[in-house]
């Protein structure tokens, strides 16, 4: 029983065990969701994306700093992809990877750059981005945009290929997690960026890199961010210089839900793409039970709240018990 | 003569145009605790700061182990072998404490990841030495302050350093901690490193250290081996100055009482503080950093709250916990940090001025900038504000100005007691003895002032009578003429009065 209790009070399991009631619970109402040939695939396949961009998101947040400029990156780096296939058609799948990868790196250094040098919140750097870069797809695109027919099929296969039931982008997605779990568990530099979060003062007076740590997050969420756009152009086939507006609410959405602490130094990369999956999840299970459009958007906004509101009540629930672990310890102190 | 650890001599910091260091000089030898005293704002943590690479130094001279040195950041400070436990923990709340002890040279396994097994063990291995019983799992957020000292002081004994400085590390530790932080001081003297020791409770030094230098006014005064000086040469030493009469105190005769504390008693803070203040008086609240003199105004004025005591004002009991009532009631508070709670800098002068009466100047509920300003001007004639214009911000103001606003928006609610936190901190001296001069003026009108000041020369030049916090008592109350530097520091350190 302690046990459970224990595994239930950490976030990454709580926020797992609602996703299962999720989907258990449309499954009941509508079978198909899950039992259909079609169910299984859509229920992985569909967060990987959204997933891969909170991982992202996480390490960033995690530093005390945000990256709402996620959403314009995908986008151009999504059209970049399509570009590089539509001008040539037999470049090797893995370099057109490698660029756009590259390409959002950039567009993180830019962010990390302005935000570790010139000292502009995070905030205010990044909506300027969000649409400097959307800015730049929309000049760039025009009202043209990329069609399954630009592209090669070998690439387009990526995005629909299986090995073992289990679709290629989603083994990209848990690949990219566990590299970066791991990273941000066992490696000094990951254990700083949570320092740094936690204390952004004590950590230059502890003479942490701390500018080099918050561009290093950038850099890093700007990458992923890139690499979601390949995921992207892969699993659509088409993509307009619209692509990925407004997910960057969704993902910053998902990081929170997911337990990653929104001043910093709290949080996993798995909570934050649990919290992924579980926001896309519920917004494809919301209209299949026939809920009205309405009440699919209040259901997100209420579980964000509650994240929110769970995290402070957790957090000064813990700060007492510490108290009063201190005072049976030092009783001297309290009777002084 | 062996190579001294640390020798600075002649080092010079200046923060714009306040000289937080005139002087600094002090030689550690291998294999030697040094104690480092003197006055609230003689220099100390400065030069502190210096040695540590938070602060670079303006001139003078600095050399590590016989090396010149020159640190731009603490990182380089550490590399270099030197080791600070500053006042303040430094901890990040949000990670286990080992991870703390550890950040930035956690030991690695052969495949370059954390191993977390190795890093418990050292962190036990650490506190054990320590004699301490903390969880290395624990987050660091929560811990009390003695623990997270005892974390701070671990933390610098990992590192190894030939230099360690130690920045007040006793004033929350409990006597068995204190004893056990002192062998291990011992313990690092006899490897040869060196220890640099500050602290105000001169048992404490005269017990541990060999070597004692005294500071004053950000600079050098004497070093001497422990043994061949005395408290009472210390203390003489650490004030050593006269008294000017730099602070035009003008007489006055105390009337009715107007604040009356009786018994206000917070847990961990502050014990059985009772006193009055009249009408007409100037009390000064003197005692070191940290003894909890804010702490104490903070409760009276009702900003925090009190476990147990009365507050009344002209007799009446005034209500726990609200400022709001204090306000009615008749005081004002002018707190410690004017740009953090005392002002809002991207505000105007008026309306800085006019903060506090914004309701009774209003009509309708709607402010009228001509009748801000009218209020401003008069009070900016009244308090000879220096301001260009009554619409330029008051972030762009010196420091001297800044306060004469805050105490403007103050007086502005016509208040029967003042409680000033500070009031000169970081002002020139011209501007400081206009302050002074006002609050003379002021008290001379029948206004009721409670200053609480760090700087024994202005205490002992504007308060009619001191009283002298020690670790959340009243430890002694002199009249002004019996209050001497050397009787308030004797009260303010070793606690009994003489």
């Amino acid at each position: 029983m302690r046990a459970v209790g224990a595994a239930l009070r950490s976030r990454e399991a709580a926020v797992a065990l609602v996703l299962v009631l999720v989907v258990a619970g449309t499954t009941v109402l509508q079978p198909g969701f899950l039992l259909s040939a079609g169910g299984w695939r859509d229920l992985l396949l569909t967060p990987s994306l959204v997933a891969v961009l909170a991982v992202g998101q996480a390490i960033v947040v995690v530093t005390r700093n945000v990256d709402l400029s996620v959403g314009s990156v995908l986008g151009l780096c999504a059209y970049l992809t399509g570009t590089l296939f539509a001008a040539a058609p037999d470049l090797p799948v893995v370099l057109v990877v490698a660029a756009a990868v590259a390409a959002g790196a950039v567009l993180g250094l830019v962010n990390g750059v302005v935000v570790a040098f010139a000292r502009v919140p995070a905030l205010v750097v990044t909506l300027g981005t969000l649409y400097a870069y959307r800015g730049l797809v929309l000049t760039w695109a025009g009202s043209d945009r990329i069609d399954a027919s630009d592209m090669p099929h070998a690439f387009l296969d990526l995005g629909v290929r299986q090995v073992l039931g289990v679709p290629v982008l989603a083994i990209v997605a848990v690949l990219v997690l566990a590299v970066a779990a791991h990273y941000l568990h066992t490696s000094r530099a990951g254990r700083q960026l949570y320092a740094i979060g936690s204390d952004p003062d004590a950590a230059v007076l502890y003479g942490l890199p701390v500018r080099r740590r918050i561009l290093t997050a950038f850099v890093a969420c700007g990458a992923l961010a890139g690499l979601a756009g390949v995921m992207f152009a892969a699993r659509y086939g088409t993509v307009s210089s619209g692509a990925g507006t407004g997910l960057e609410l969704t993902v910053v959405g998902a990081v929170v839900v997911g337990g990653v602490a929104i001043f910093g130094g709290s949080g996993t990369v798995l909570g934050a793409a649990t919290g992924a999956v579980l926001l896309v999840t519920i917004n494809r299970a919301l209209p299949v039970v026939g809920v009205p459009d309405f009440w699919q958007r209040a259901v997100v906004g209420v579980l964000i709240i509650t994240a929110i509101v769970l995290d402070r009540v957790l957090a000064d629930r813990r700060a007492r018990a510490l108290a009063r672990a201190r005072d049976v310890r030092n009783p001297q102190e309290v009777a002084r | 003569m062996s190579t001294p650890v640390l020798r600075l001599e002649g080092v010079r910091k200046a923060f714009g145009p306040v000289v937080a260091l005139r002087s600094g000089t002090i030689v550690v030898e291998p294999g030697s605790i040094h104690a480092l005293v003197g006055e609230n704002g003689a220099g100390k943590s400065t030069l502190v700061k210096v040695v540590a690479g938070v602060h670079r130094r303006d001139g003078g001279t600095f050399e590590l182990g016989g090396v010149p040195a020159d640190f731009r950041t603490t990182a380089e400070a550490k590399a270099a072998g030197v080791a600070v436990i500053y006042q303040e923990p430094t901890l990040f709340g949000d990670l286990p404490v080992m991870e703390n002890l550890f950040l930035g040279s956690e030991p690695l396994d052969r495949l370059r990841r954390i191993d977390r097994r190795a890093m418990r063990a050292h962190a036990h291995e650490l506190f054990g030495r320590l004699g301490v019983d903390i969880d290395p799992d624990r987050p660091a957020a929560g811990l009390s302050i003695a623990d997270q000292q005892l974390v701070e002081i671990a933390k610098a004994i990992s590192l190894d350093a030939g230099l360690l400085i130690m920045d007040e590390p006793t004033a929350a530790l409990s006597g068995v901690e204190v004893e056990r932080l002192f062998a291990v001081a011992r313990g690092l003297r006899d490897e040869g490193r060196g220890v640099v020791f500050i602290s105000h409770r001169f048992d404490e030094v005269f017990g541990l250290c060999d070597t004692i230098t005294v500071m004053r006014d950000g600079a050098h005064v004497s070093t001497d081996p422990v043994a061949a000086t005395s408290v009472d040469e210390v203390v003489t030493r650490m004030v050593g100055r006269e008294v000017t009469d730099l602070f035009p105190k003008v007489p006055s005769t105390p009337g009715d009482v107007v604040l009356e504390v009786r018994g206000l008693e917070r847990a961990g803070t502050f014990h059985g503080v009772s006193f009055d203040v009249r009408a007409g008086e100037i009390v000064g609240l003197a005692g070191l950093v940290g003894a909890g003199r804010s702490e104490i105004a903070r409760a009276v004025f009702g900003v925090d709250r009190y476990d147990a005591g009365t507050v009344r004002v002209l007799g009446r009991p005034l209500r726990p916990g609200d400022p709001a009532a204090a306000v009615d009631a008749g005081m004002a508070l002018v707190p410690e940090d004017r740009r953090l709670q005392g002002l809002v800098p991207q505000s105007t002068v008026a309306q800085n001025m006019t903060a506090v009466v914004r309701r009774r100047i209003s009509r309708l509920g709607l402010l009228s900038t001509a009748r801000e300003n009218a209020r401003a001007a008069e009070w900016t004639g009244r308090l000879e504000v220096r301001t260009a214009a009554l619409d330029m911000l008051a972030a762009t103001m010196s420091g001297g100005n800044q306060q004469k606003v805050v105490l403007a928006k103050w007086l502005a609610t016509g208040p029967r007691l003042l409680i000033v936190d500070e009031p000169t901190r970081g002002i020139d001296v011209a501007t400081k003895a206009e302050v002074h001069r006002l609050l003379s003026g002021l008290a001379a009108e029948g206004l009721a002032v409670l200053m609480i000041s760090s700087e024994l020369p202005e205490v002992l030049g504007m308060a009619d009578r001191v009283l002298v916090v020690r670790e959340g008592r009243i430890t002694a109350e002199l009249d002004r003429a019996d209050a001497t530097p050397e009787r308030v520091m004797r009260a303010a350190t070793v606690g009994a009065a003489s």
